[in-house]
């Protein structure tokens, strides 16, 4: 019995050690940059990862240089990402859904060819969408970022929503159908609820699309006060290599912090076990 | 008494909706007939222009009137709205079709005494029977337009001679050539070595990626996920930072760590006495960093998806495994280990997918770089999609990227067409419960 708990003892130390290791890998990266957003001066090299003394200079600056137009950016991709969030994850739900829940006539095709265009990439079609936007007359608009971003979605989402909602048990359904419940009660009321986690892992990379899509932003949006934060903080790198690099790194806390936020304060609904007792009940 | 049958087929063939008024459905009939004139309308005004349009991709080049340049024809212009107008053609014609095959339906169940669905009645039927195709066409009319008709555009201008310095409109046309970018591709020396180059390469890092990021996630969510861990909300919250921090900006601040000359992680090595290490310049050290780099990004992503199926294991499956005596590891084996490959087979293709054509990773980072001379514009770390960008971007090579994104294509997808049709969740996705 002791020989037991000596052995727990050791594989929980050594989990514990390599789960801290683990942590340390994780967070430096980010450490590192925060530290370098504080440091004065304008050069990359530093001798400590703290900094002599704390400054923030290098945020006012992103807000009030005339180059740098970092608040307009910001609230055009908090604008963009919402908007192609909840209209991306209303489609990847529909489509995995049908495709889940229905078995009808061309439903395997449906998912090979879903399957296949998920393959091509992004930008080989990013020519013959420039040329259908001008055709629109959306060039250099937000609505035009929205659309794209929005029809792309089932493509990258619905695998995996599918795969999710195979793994609810059927009985449910089955039961609703039985007292009853129409097929748009049982996707509202019964597969809805039970996929919280997935819609938060859904709406997660849907929202985060949008604030690192450089390729299309940069494509679709022309002039300065319609960028989005990806194009401006690329611009930022490319055109003052090196020679600004806390500047850079303040706009990268700022893009990033947000969605750190927003993921910490979300991940609860990940992880817990909400199906867990659903089929007993 | 197949006079009715007859009549609304006839009916329905004149004009769309006539044949469902014939059957006393007149709300829908009034529906479909509006829908036909305004789709009629659009075809007779287009369709000629888009059958000219596509055969001989403009016919007029720039030239001087009176002193002055007068622009000729678009080639790619018109090539894009040809295809819009055909792709509408196609989908009248389907509509068409169903539409003579619902009146003869509706007009045959007359004859046996039934009666048609009132307007009310149809919309039921559509919602409880028709649910899942009617829910389909919404996503579907999104990806006809903004990803199949790009895609089918895109394999157009590989049979094309769409390229700079010669063929770039308005200044000149763009002619179909055949297969003659293929044979460039394939047999010139310069293209084909690059071409097989940058395949392996990528070959090599799509492999080595996904089994990196999904095992490493598949482990790190066991050894939270363990009996008698503490404080596993915290770990978890930690380890997943590299997820939530965008890859922007966490792989162009890689970039700057990594730094042979001014990074952190080359001060620390020469902190501890060992030498810097040419992580971005040399070819070899550029591909480790690469695959090193992306376990960063992509570790939290498998684990969080892992946890996520952890919870979804319903409980008496491993109540009725300890009844029968199995220990930690054969519940594991048995019950953990294939709910999770189940759940998650689809999403481990599609990352192999994925990773082929990983853009962000390798261009935030390495920009493909350190170049290799013997290359065609192509880099010691470019994978097929980043040679693809640089060869349409900066290049201006339209039809030889095309050309390169079918061949990929095509390996890539018979690949995992064959591999994805074979897992569990294709096959017996019915038998899990």
């Amino acid at each position: 019995m002791n020989s037991l708990k000596t052995k727990r003892r050791i594989r929980l130390s050594l989990s514990y050690v390599l789960i801290i290791l683990l942590c340390v890998c994780a967070v430096y990266p980010a450490l590192w940059i925060l530290m370098g957003s504080f440091r004065p001066g304008k050069s990359l090299y530093s001798k400590t990862l703290l900094p002599e003394h704390f400054t923030l200079e290098h945020y006012r600056e992103l807000f009030n240089s005339k180059s740098i137009l970092f608040g307009q950016w910001y609230l055009n991709t908090l604008k963009i990402a919402t908007f192609s969030m909840i209209i991306g994850v209303l489609l990847i739900l529909l489509t995995s859904y049908a495709l889940s829940r229905f078995r009808f006539k061309g439903r395997k095709n449906a998912m090979s060819i879903l399957l296949i265009l998920g393959m091509f990439p992004g930008f080989m079609s990013m020519i013959a969408i420039y040329l259908l936007l001008k055709e629109m007359h959306l060039m250099d608009t937000h609505l035009a970022l929205i659309i794209v971003y929005a029809a792309g979605a089932p493509l990258t989402g619905t695998f995996i929503a599918k795969g999710f909602l195979d793994t609810i048990p059927r009985s449910l359904d089955e039961a609703a159908k039985i007292d009853g419940a129409s097929n748009w009660t049982i996707f509202t009321r019964i597969i809805l609820p039970l996929s919280r986690p997935l819609i938060t892992y859904v709406a997660l990379t849907q929202f985060v699309g949008p604030w690192v899509d450089y390729i299309f932003a940069r494509l679709v949006l022309r002039t300065k006060e319609n960028w989005t934060l990806a194009v401006g903080l690329y611009d930022m790198v490319s055109t003052n290599q090196n020679s600004n690099f806390p500047a850079f790194a303040a706009g990268s806390i700022l893009i990033a912090v947000p969605i750190t936020i927003l993921f910490m304060f979300l991940q609860r609904l990940l992880v817990d076990g909400l199906t867990s007792g659903a089929s007993k009940g | 008494m197949d006079r009715l049958r007859n009549r609304a087929t006839a009916l329905s063939v004149l004009s769309m909706g006539l044949g469902q008024m014939y059957n006393r459905q007149f709300v829908k009939g009034l529906l479909m007939l509006l829908a036909w004139a305004a789709g009629l309308y659009y075809l007779i005004n287009n369709l000629g222009t888009a059958l000219w349009g596509i055969s001989t991709l403009g016919e007029v080049t720039r030239h001087r009137v009176n002193g002055k340049f007068v622009d000729g024809d678009h080639s790619i212009f018109i090539l894009v709205q040809s295809l819009i107008t055909l792709m509408f053609f196609l989908i009248f014609a389907y509509f068409y079709v169903m539409n003579i095959r619902d009146a003869r339906r509706i007009a045959a169940g007359r004859e046996e005494g039934t009666e048609p669905n009132n307007f009310e009645q149809t919309v039921r039927y559509i919602l409880d029977y028709k649910f899942a195709q009617t829910f389909l066409i919404i996503p579907g009319i999104g990806i006809l337009f903004f990803t199949i008709m790009p895609i089918i555009f895109m394999v157009m201008i590989a049979f094309t001679n769409y390229a700079s310095p010669n063929h770039i409109p308005p200044a000149k046309l763009v002619n179909w050539v055949g297969f003659q970018t293929f044979r460039d591709l394939l047999l010139l020396k310069t293209w084909s070595h690059t071409l097989f180059g940058v395949l392996t390469w990528t070959i090599i890092w799509a492999i080595l990626s996904t089994v990196t990021t999904y095992f490493g996630g598949l482990l790190v969510a066991l050894l939270i996920n363990q009996q008698g861990i503490k404080f596993k909300g915290l770990w978890r919250t930690i380890l997943i930072l590299p997820y939530a921090i965008p890859q922007l900006v966490s792989l162009l601040v890689m970039r700057n760590m990594f730094n042979g000359e001014f990074g952190p992680i080359n001060q620390y090595l020469q902190y501890f006495g060992l030498g810097g290490l040419p992580w971005l310049t040399d070819p070899f050290w550029a591909k480790a960093t690469v695959i090193l780099v992306n376990m960063w990004v992509g570790i939290p992503v498998s684990m969080i998806l892992i946890m996520g199926v952890l919870t979804t294991i319903p409980r008496d499956m491993y109540e009725a495994a300890e009844v029968d005596g199995a220990s930690g590891f054969q519940k594991f084996r048995i019950v953990t280990l294939p709910m999770i490959l189940f759940t998650t087979a689809p999403t481990l293709i599609m990352q192999f997918a994925g990773n082929i054509n990983n853009f962000n990773a390798i261009y935030l980072l390495t920009s493909g770089n350190p170049v290799k001379g013997d290359y065609q514009y192509a880099g010691a770390t470019d994978l097929l999609v980043t040679w693809l960008y640089k060869l349409t971007l900066n290049q201006n090579k339209y039809n030889m990227a095309a050309a390169v994104g079918i061949i990929i294509f095509v390996i890539i997808a018979s690949f995992s067409i064959y591999n994805y049709r074979r897992t569990k969740s294709f096959k017996e996705e019915d038998m899990i419960q």
